[in-house]
């Protein structure tokens, strides 16, 4: 059996996406059991595919199983294996990504990427990672891995410095996704996010790669189709009623898509988000918000009692900001001066500096 | 497929558990045995001795050299394994979970290697 896996991610990055997905990808996440009683059936197939495999003959695409791709989704976002490898796995065997083209996304060396590579499709033979939709009593944590995953690459991708090709895979994987689990209301939220901050792309660096600020952006470049397909899946996971982080997020992120934004919904939201996902950045977050909607000495207040966020350049960044618009120049200065010395893109950090200079010279 | 599933722990807890603690520890163990007994998937499961009775053996040179204690020193110990048969890693994850010493210290999964020769 675990051959029959190995010969799976082996053909699926050599065949791409199949030729006419939608049809049968809507119904396989609730057809399980005639899944189990097919795959058995087409054990003896899959050993003959790898067989073909080792002569290098390539596969025809309508030979495979169609419900195969969900269960390769699982088996390469396994939490037994390492979030780099799982990253890695799921862009070469999912995505349309060669391995050289993953190994320059993240930065490394080719032939360390091969072998990242390798060893993942070892231990997932080896170690009987199996090739299935998981039972029900695991599917809500494996979910939670694969979305975890699909995000990851997004983010990547969105940088800085931006990879566009990372994004793009991101997106199509959760369209697959989106397609595969139809009722799965946070896949939905995710795929919604990730189309909302991917609308926005063109805009956030400027001509000489600089980050450009949400209020300060060029909202003719915002991509507004992109934007309505984000709304209209989020509008498909809300009725749902299975609230959860992607989907808080991607609401937050639909309403800085509004031309006035409503900073009092979004400190809610963000509230609602802490109580969902607790964690101190996006207790950050919400006081940035409750800082636009009530004033910078409320932000500045809730910022002030975080914890644990000292080594994270936007909490000094953010803070300089408050105390700027206070009048408090100099504390400002020094928080900007913190913020630069964490921060190491250079876009980010031309913009610390010049934030700098402005706050130093009207101290 | 076979799975080792190596249980580690600090064995000195042991020492600061009460007596009571003591008699449920090992009657979480007992029910979990048997548990794994019923469901046929045991095939094999011991505790061992504290490191303390360890000697660790080395050939060199055709000699024996025979130390005192474990391997290596480290905060948690080998304690005891289960053998057991199981279809997936998700299998053997959901056995290695029920481990009471799971909730303690940690255990290691490892697939048993088929050598081709044995035609299963």
């Amino acid at each position: 059996m675990q051959e029959a896996f190995a010969a799976a991610l082996e053909r699926w990055p050599r065949d791409g996406a199949p030729q006419n997905p939608g049809a049968w990808l809507l119904t396989t996440a609730r057809n399980r059991a005639i899944d189990r009683i097919r795959r058995e059936q087409n054990l003896r197939r899959k050993t003959e595919l790898l067989a073909a495999l080792h002569v290098e003959e390539p596969v025809q695409e309508d030979e495979t199983i169609p419900d195969e791709r969900l269960s390769l989704i699982f088996a390469c976002c396994h939490p037994a294996l390492a979030t780099e490898a799982q990253v890695a796995l799921t862009l070469r065997t999912l995505g349309g990504l060669t391995t050289d083209e993953i190994a320059r996304a993240f930065l490394v060396p080719e032939p360390t990427m091969a072998q990242r590579l390798v060893r993942a499709k070892q231990k997932i033979r080896a170690a009987g990672i199996p090739f299935r939709v998981p039972p029900d009593h695991l599917l809500p944590e494996r979910v939670r891995s694969v979305l975890a995953v699909v995000y990851l690459i997004f983010n990547e991708g969105y940088g800085p410095p931006p990879r566009a090709e990372l994004c793009e895979e991101a997106i199509r994987l959760g369209k697959v996704l989106a397609l595969l689990m139809p009722d799965e209301a946070e896949g939905l939220g995710l795929l919604a996010l990730m189309l909302l901050h991917d609308a926005r792309r063109a805009a956030r660096l400027d001509a000489q790669g600089e980050l450009v600020l949400l209020d300060d952006q060029d909202r003719s470049l915002w991509d507004s189709a992109r934007i309505e397909e984000g709304r209209r899946v989020l509008d498909r996971a809300l009725p749902l009623r299975r609230p959860g982080p992607y989907q808080l997020q991607a609401a937050i992120a639909s309403l800085h898509l509004e031309p006035e934004t409503d900073w009092a919904e979004i400190a809610a939201l963000y509230e609602r988000l802490a109580e969902l996902a607790p964690s101190p950045v996006v207790e950050l977050n919400r006081a940035v918000a409750v800082a636009m909607a009530e004033g910078p000495e409320q932000g500045l207040a809730l910022i002030d009692g975080i914890e644990g966020l000292d080594g994270y350049r936007h909490l000094h960044s953010a803070r300089a900001d408050l105390l700027r618009r206070l009048g408090r120049d100099d504390e400002s200065a020094a928080a900007y001066s913190r913020a630069l010395e964490l921060a190491s893109q250079p876009a980010e950090r031309a913009f610390l500096v010049r934030r700098l200079a402005e706050v130093r010279s009207t101290a | 497929m076979q799975y080792m599933l190596l249980i580690y722990g600090d064995q000195n807890g042991w020492e600061t558990l009460s007596e009571a603690e003591r008699g449920e520890m090992m009657q979480a163990y007992g029910s979990f045995s048997q548990e794994l007994r019923d469901s046929g998937s045991l095939v094999a499961g011991d505790a061992l001795e504290p490191t303390e009775t360890a000697t660790t053996v080395r050939v060199r040179d055709d000699e024996t050299l025979t130390t005192d204690g474990p391997f290596a020193e480290t905060k948690e110990q080998l304690g005891g394994y289960y053998l057991v048969e199981a279809d997936s890693l998700d299998e053997a994850i959901g056995w290695a979970a029920k481990i009471p010493g799971a909730r303690y210290g940690s255990v290691e999964v490892r697939p048993v290697v088929v050598f081709e020769e044995d035609g299963s």
